[in-house]
């Protein structure tokens, strides 16, 4: 246990004395963050719109700023011709066209159906199908309110059928999607550094020679892969200590469940990651290609963690992959402590499965760091 | 005399090269032993196999009394390595080098300081203790990182080229430590490529392609491999006179040394070869008898060996 500790202490020295590495560890987390907890978002708003509006009638502007009043869409141009639709298209100054078609208000008078073109730059699928949305839902809004008006002045006491759901979201009333996205970024960057840190320092120790001069001495492997992960361990544990007050008092994550189950996760989750990093370590040559390696890895793991895209919607095979993605559990643990707000019960299988990914990720860790000292 | 190093039939493969090939011998305990050869001979990947850090192909071999297969455990605690690549912390102090390494070694507060302080004194390491490791010259590193080595007085030291790229001064005050080292009955296990190196070794085995091709104490292998007289010729002209005497019959080898030329010829033909040599009347030389030096013998084995070898 002494040698773990001195072996931890020249650790967290060779650390200290490099300045540089030192403010990646600390500050990266931070800056990190706050750019992507402002810059990502999925909702939809602002659309660039063009309008061509052909009719010009009182009906017609009624419609358009029903549309713009919404917030959904921002209008760049009343356009005069189709051409000026097309080039702005071309040159994405516009994501979606409206075309309201001449006689709009004199069909929409005499109760006929008026189609209103639209058109979609269909290179953001995302903004386009969002937009898609809200368009099909303003519309229908307005045949509503026509029909009624209509009905009205005939003096009928008639209404038509309306059947309207009562929305009432859970967790997120919002509907905010950096809710949705911030425990993902905070399991990502607890990941990023100490993946790569850890592959990193012991790529070094073999890179310079060192882990040859520790080999000969009596310490064990076990000893030496403790001595290694243990000043990241803590380093995580520090960055844990600033990232997590940034999302919950900066960002206003809210955080229901409870703070001490909440780190204890992050504890078990960081013992994942060194445990890959440790993996990485054993596949890599010069701390060059141990951050490479990572990044191979990283990135894949980032992208079918759930982090964004939904595991339900993957192909069959890639769900299965995302078996051995320890962030995929995370993910889901901290969702449910900063959202939901659950207890110890609700996660209980996901922290079970992280667990033994944990053990499994660091077994094999450990028997390939043995096998490369050969 | 019990021995420190027994090593029988030891063995090396990488693949299909055959980097130790069956090399077998033993050191007695207290002796400064010198591995010899040219880079690539074998000479490091023997001491890993002997330190742990390599697994021998077959063969077997026992260290301070322990089976480097089943007790690598026992051996690393009474060994010291240094190795041939400079491998202590360069970002570290010399102070936290030396402390890291005593506490791996399970040296205590008490035994560490009293240990440093001596080994400061020895090594002359004093007044350098805040020094960054890395900003230190070649000769004090390999000096700190034998400090290192034997913080834990392990009884048999393995140093691997320990004054690879040191300066002739810094070589002779390294070699001092040694001794000094080899006086409190430490057996001591180097491998060089400088052949006036292993003139200092009580014994010395040299290599070549895996295999040991000499061996003995420096005087012994001379007179082994030696038997003959060696003569020296200088010569203003020494390549000329170089291309006519590899034509005669009777020189058995001949090297070239800058001006002077070893031949190797045995003592009743010298006046043959002068006297014909004088016939052609271009100039004379003169032929003085000298003791061999190892690198006469290094060339003759390594020519030797190839010969058995294109067999």
């Amino acid at each position: 246990m002494k040698k773990i500790l001195s072996f931890v202490k020249k650790e967290l020295i060779q650390i200290r004395r490099d300045r540089r590495l030192l403010f990646v560890v600390l500050m990266a987390p931070i800056i990190q963050l706050i750019i992507l907890g402002y810059a990502v978002s999925l909702d939809v708003k602002n659309i660039p719109t063009i309008v061509f509006d052909q009719d010009h009638s009182a009906t017609s502007r009624r419609f358009l700023s029903e549309i713009f009043n919404s917030g959904y869409f921002q209008e760049v141009r009343l356009a005069r011709s189709w051409s000026e639709i097309q080039a702005d298209l071309d040159y994405g100054r516009a994501k979606i066209a409206i075309v309201v078609p001449v006689n709009f208000e004199r069909d929409l008078a005499s109760g006929q159906t008026v189609s209103i073109q639209t058109l979609f730059d269909g290179t953001d699928s995302q903004t386009a199908s969002a937009g898609l949305n809200y368009l099909e839902m303003i519309t229908q809004m307005f045949g509503q309110k026509i029909l009624i008006e209509r009905l009205d002045s005939l003096t009928i006491k008639f209404r038509p059928v309306i059947v309207q759901p009562e929305v009432r979201v859970f967790f997120n009333p919002a509907l905010l999607s950096r809710h949705y996205l911030l425990p993902g970024i905070f399991g990502l960057l607890l990941m990023v550094i100490s993946v790569i840190l850890t592959a990193m320092a012991i790529v070094k120790e073999r890179d310079e020679g060192t882990m040859e001069q520790l080999v000969v001495t009596p310490l064990k492997p076990i000893e030496i892969i403790a001595g290694k992960l243990i000043p990241f361990f803590l380093i995580g544990t520090v960055d844990l200590g600033l990232i997590l007050p940034l999302t919950t008092f900066w960002f206003k994550l809210p955080l229901r469940g409870s703070v001490g189950l909440l780190i204890g996760m992050s504890f078990l989750y960081m013992i994942s990651t060194l445990g890959l990093g440790l993996l990485i370590s054993t596949l890599a040559r010069t701390p060059q290609q141990a951050m490479l390696i990572s990044f191979f890895f990283m990135i894949p793991m980032i992208l079918l963690s759930g982090f964004v895209f939904p595991i339900e919607n993957m192909p069959r095979f890639f769900q299965w992959l995302t078996a051995i993605i320890p962030l995929r559990y995370y993910l889901v643990i901290l969702r449910g402590l900063f959202l939901k707000g659950v207890g110890f019960n609700s996660i209980e299988s996901q922290s079970l499965r992280l667990f033994i990914l944990a053990l499994v990720i660091n077994t094999f860790g450990l028997l390939s760091f043995h096998r490369r000292l050969d | 005399m019990e021995s420190a190093v027994i090593v029988e039939n030891l063995t090396r493969k990488f693949g299909h090269f055959v980097a130790v090939d069956h090399i077998s011998f033993s050191i007695p305990r207290g002796q400064v032993f010198g591995f010899l050869g040219a880079n690539g001979a074998g000479k490091s990947t023997t001491i890993r196999m002997l330190c742990g850090l390599l697994k021998p192909t077959s063969g077997q071999a026992i260290v301070a009394g322990y089976d480097i297969y089943h007790q690598s455990e026992e051996i690393k605690k009474v060994i010291g390595y240094m190795s041939q690549k400079f491998s202590l912390y360069r970002d570290l102090k010399v102070k936290e080098n030396l402390e890291f390494f005593a506490r791996v070694y399970g040296l205590d507060n008490k035994k560490f300081k009293s240990r440093v302080a001596e080994l400061e004194e020895k090594i002359g390491l004093s007044g350098k203790e805040e020094l960054i490791t890395g900003k230190l010259p070649v000769g004090w590193r390999q000096r700190l990182a034998l400090a290192c080595a034997i913080l834990h007085q392990p009884e048999i030291i393995f140093l691997d080229e320990p004054t690879g790229g040191v300066d002739p001064l810094a070589r002779r005050q390294f070699w001092d430590l040694i001794y000094d080292l080899s006086s409190e009955g430490k057996t001591i296990f180097v491998t060089t490529h400088y052949l006036d190196e292993a003139e200092y070794c009580q014994e010395i085995k040299i290599m070549h392609a895996g295999r040991i091709i000499a061996e003995g104490s420096p005087a012994q292998i001379k007179k082994r491999y030696f038997p003959e007289k060696l003569f020296e010729l200088v010569t203003a002209e020494p390549l000329r006179i170089y291309n006519w005497l590899k034509e005669q019959p009777e020189i058995e080898q001949i090297s070239l040394f800058g001006k002077k030329l070893h031949l190797l010829i045995s003592s009743d033909q010298v006046k043959q070869i002068q006297e014909r040599w004088n016939g052609l009347g271009i100039g004379r030389f003169d032929l003085r008898p000298i003791v061999p030096t190892l690198e006469d013998v290094f060339i003759r084995r390594l020519e030797e060996a190839g010969g058995e070898k294109g067999k």
